[in-house]
Parts: structure tokens; sequence; C-alpha cells
């Protein structure tokens, strides 16, 4: 136990850079994800095809391989960044199609009849999707976009495997300084991956509460 | 399915200016995407990306046969997770339901806490504290079965949930027991419902399998890494790996898709809104 006291600062550096890697990556993808899927509903079928096969390309393929592409291609396209931002552009592209899934199932659940509506009131495609079913849409999205972002914070633990000294890396070099204490440590650091879990999942109950309007 | 579906009422019918202006946007975003293609495709090509070398070991017998030997434990790993994986899975959701607090108890905080952990913290403590005992194999098969289990077992468990109440009765009124009414009305017709999102789920066993890589062991990932370390050939490598996967996973998807479509059409649906299963690579196409 007294491992996790004495190497508390080293620990609360990695989860620092968890969140860090959650975060922005979570916004980024959160962004790309709803233009997906807003491409995915769209009249023109050229948009629909890119959708459909970003979705199909980068959530079919493992998390661990589009970390080596983008770690390791980007700079083959003259592209430089560092490790973090590297990372982030991985987790965000790679969680943008789950995002993009999570919207599109939410757009699903809005009312025909309030898209008909919309329409007939002479609204466009933009407007009718940016005015009335996304913002419904996002009511209904909020428990499975809240597990897309759980999902999120455990695959950050990936860019562990490629330098960046998040949680799950944090966790790897003591353990191997001190592999006596590897149950308490272990334990520890799962316990914020728990925490930061709990955080995501009471922020999603909530927020499903408090916008949950009757219909 | 049928009925309105939202994508088709969003818009109008197009006319033939509306049509005009689709096929116009059509091609422009079709032209801003070939340009971006072709600007990266000349930079790698700059970079010597596209050099017979740095693909060169993919024709090469031997390292195919390696990369071919790579896939089959890949597969191996993900079948003997998944098989687990449904038992733990299947224990943990009867156990969660249980009347017994001190059975459902634990079995919640079991579920709850490998559903939370990432599986590359479990495949670090294990590789370092128990690589020797329980071999590389284990190291990376036995953190999947716990996540893809309680993941399941959540499934599992929303899918008991599903079957209508009048089946229960049914059965309570013909004298069965609590655990006769589990294991002859409840988990067969809970299965058969779950039975796309047990085929989703070894799309997420076999992303997963990748995550071996750091011990490392004999699966593709590994295989790949080996090579790009030995040939300095990261962006070919990571595309062939890409491809690989890309493939099998989705003709899993596509088949969890049909699956899906049986199951609804023998009327077995005893699950309308399939709990989201994140990471999962099957939605409804």
């Amino acid at each position: 136990m007294d491992v996790l006291f004495e190497e508390w600062r080293q620990i609360v550096d990695g989860f620092w850079e968890t969140i860090q890697l959650l975060v922005i990556s979570g916004l980024i993808a959160t962004v790309v994800g709803t233009m997906l899927a807003a491409m995915r509903v769209a009249p023109v079928r050229m948009m629909n095809a890119i959708g459909t096969s970003y979705v199909n390309v980068f959530r079919n393929t493992p998390l661990v391989v589009l970390f080596i592409l983008v770690l390791f291609g980007l700079p083959e396209l003259d592209i430089q960044y560092t490790y973090f931002e590297k990372s982030v552009i991985a987790l965000s592209v790679y969680t943008a199609a789950f995002v993009c899934e999570a919207v599109r199932s939410g757009i699903n659940t809005v009312a025909a009849g309030q898209a008909e509506a919309a329409r007939s009131i002479g609204m466009t495609f933009t407007q009718t999707l940016g005015r009335v079913v996304l913002p419904q849409a996002f009511r209904a999205v909020v428990p499975p976009l809240a597990s897309v972002y759980i999902a999120l914070a455990k695959n950050t633990s990936v860019a562990a495997g490629f330098g960046i000294t998040e949680a799950t890396a944090t966790l790897s070099a003591l353990l191997n300084n001190d592999p006596q204490a590897a149950f308490a440590l272990f334990m520890g650091i799962a316990l914020g991956y728990v925490l930061i879990v709990a955080v995501i999942s009471t922020g999603s109950h909530l927020l499903e509460r408090r916008w949950a309007v009757s219909r | 399915m049928g009925g309105v579906t939202m994508s088709s009422v969003l818009f109008d019918v197009p006319g033939p200016r509306a049509r005009a202006r689709h096929r116009l946007i059509g091609a422009i975003t079709a032209l801003v995407l070939l340009a971006g293609l072709a600007l990266a495709i000349w930079r790698l090509y700059e970079n010597n990306q596209f050099e017979y070398e740095k693909w060169e070991p993919f024709v090469t017998p031997a390292i195919v046969q390696d990369l071919w030997s790579g896939l089959l434990v890949t597969l191996q790993i993900a079948v003997v997770s998944i098989v687990f994986a449904n038992i733990f899975g299947m224990l943990f959701a009867v156990g969660r339901l249980s009347d017994h607090w001190l059975i459902s108890w634990p079995c919640f905080v079991v579920v709850e806490f490998f559903r939370a952990v990432p599986v590359l913290m479990m495949v670090f403590f294990l590789s370092i504290k128990y690589a020797s005992e329980i071999g590389k194999f284990w190291v990376i098969v036995i953190p999947l079965i716990l996540y893809n289990g309680s993941v399941l077992a959540e499934v599992f468990r929303a899918g008991i949930l599903a079957v209508p109440k009048g089946q229960l009765e049914a059965g309570s009124s013909i004298g069965l027991r609590k655990y006769q009414l589990m294991t002859i009305i409840l988990i067969p017709q809970a299965v058969t419902a779950m039975l796309p999102a047990i085929i989703s789920q070894c799309v997420v066993a076999l992303k997963d399998s990748a995550l071996a890589f750091v011990i490392p062991f004999d699966e593709i990932v590994s295989v790949g890494n080996d090579i790009r370390n030995e040939f300095h050939n990261s962006f070919a490598t990571a595309i062939v790996l890409a491809v690989v996967f890309i493939v099998i996973n989705y003709s899993l998807s596509r088949l969890a898709i049909w699956v899906e479509r049986r199951v609804a059409r023998r009327g077995r649906t005893a699950l309308k809104n399939a709990p989201v299963v994140p990471g999962a690579g099957v939605g409804d196409q």
C-alpha cells in the first residue's frame, strides 16, 4: 500500500496525462463524429459513401495499428507533430467512427413527424438537421455517447505502448521498479480508471435526467 | 424494417434543380477528397514509401508465412477469449440477477470493475507479475476474457430481463423451479436474441488481441512490429495489418447483421434496443 503514497506524484501526473488525452480527443471526436453522422444522412450520395467508408474502415481497425499508422505514417507525409499530438489524432480518428454511429442512432430515434414538420414549413436539409433533429437527437444519444467516452478513457491506455507516460505507462514503470507491490499498484491505478468511468456515467445519468422531456 | 426511416424524411425528394445541385456538391466533395489523396500519395512517393523494398517483405514467402501463422494465433486468441468470455458472462449475468445479495453484489462489483479497467493495464500487470507461470498466451487471453466477459454479462443480463414477463409466469404456473426457469426458458431466448451482440464482441476481441504487441507475443501485430523494425517500413506494415483486420472484421460485422435479420424474422427479438457495446464493430447499416 505504501508504494501508492510514495509514488503519488508520478501517479497523479500519469492520470493528468490520461485526462488530457481523454478530454482533447473526446472533443475532437465528437465534432468530427457528428459531422460524419450528418454526412451519412445527407442527400448527396457521395457524402453518404464517404461517411460509411470512414466508419467501416476505422471501426474495424485495431487502435494499435492506427497508432502505428499515425505515429510513423504522418512523418512520411511531412507532417511533424509531437507524440502526444499524434496520440490525440489516432484516438480522435478512431473514436469519431463510434461517435458517428451513436449520433446516427440518435437521429433515428427522433420522431419522423418532427423532420416532416420542419420540411413542411420550408426548412432546408441543413436547417432541418441542425435546428430540429440534432438538438433532439443529442438527448437520446447521451447514454450511448457516454459508453463511447468510457471506451475512449480506457483506450487512452494504448498510448502507453507508444511512449506516452499516462496512467497505464506509469503502472508499468512502477511495476518494473517494485514487483513486490504489484497488487497494490494495480488496484490503486485501476481505482483511478474506475473513478474516471464513474464520473462519466454519473454525468451522463444527470444529463439524461435533466434533458429528459415529456413527449 | 420498413416504415419511415429518419434519413428518408430529412429532405424532400429532390427535383431536377436539387439533383443538379447535389451532383455538383458530390463532384466537389469527390474532387477535394481526390486532391487530398493525391497530395498524400505524392508526399509518400517523395519519401520513398512506395519503393519496392518497403513492400518486398509482403511478397516474400517466408515473411508471408510468418504473417499467416501470426494471423492464426490472433484468431486463436480471439476464439479462446470469446468462448471463455461467454461462460464468464453467462455466470455473472445470472449471478447479478440472483435474489441473494451475497451472490448478486460481488457479481456486480466484478463486472463493473473489469468493464472500467483498460485491457492493456491487465496485460502489463500479468506480463510483469505472472508471465513465467502462465505463459504469454494467457497473459493476453485472461484480460480479454475478463473484459469481454464483463461486457457480455451485461448483454446477457439485458437479454434475460427483456424476455416477456408472461414467459416466467407461465413457467412458474406449471411448477418450474427458479433454476429451471433460468435454464429452460430465459437463457435459451436471451442467447438467441443476443447472438448478434456476441458476434460483435468477437470483433472487439480480435482488435484487442493487437494489445499483445506490448508483451510481445506471436500474433499478427507483434509479427508486423518485428517486420517494421527490421525493414523500416512502418507505413507499409500498418497498411497491410489494417487491411487484414478490416477484411476479417467487416465480414464478421456483415455476419452479425445477417444473423440479426434472421433472428428478427423468426420473431425472437427479445431485445428491441440492444445495449450499446462500446467498441463493437457492428451497427445497423
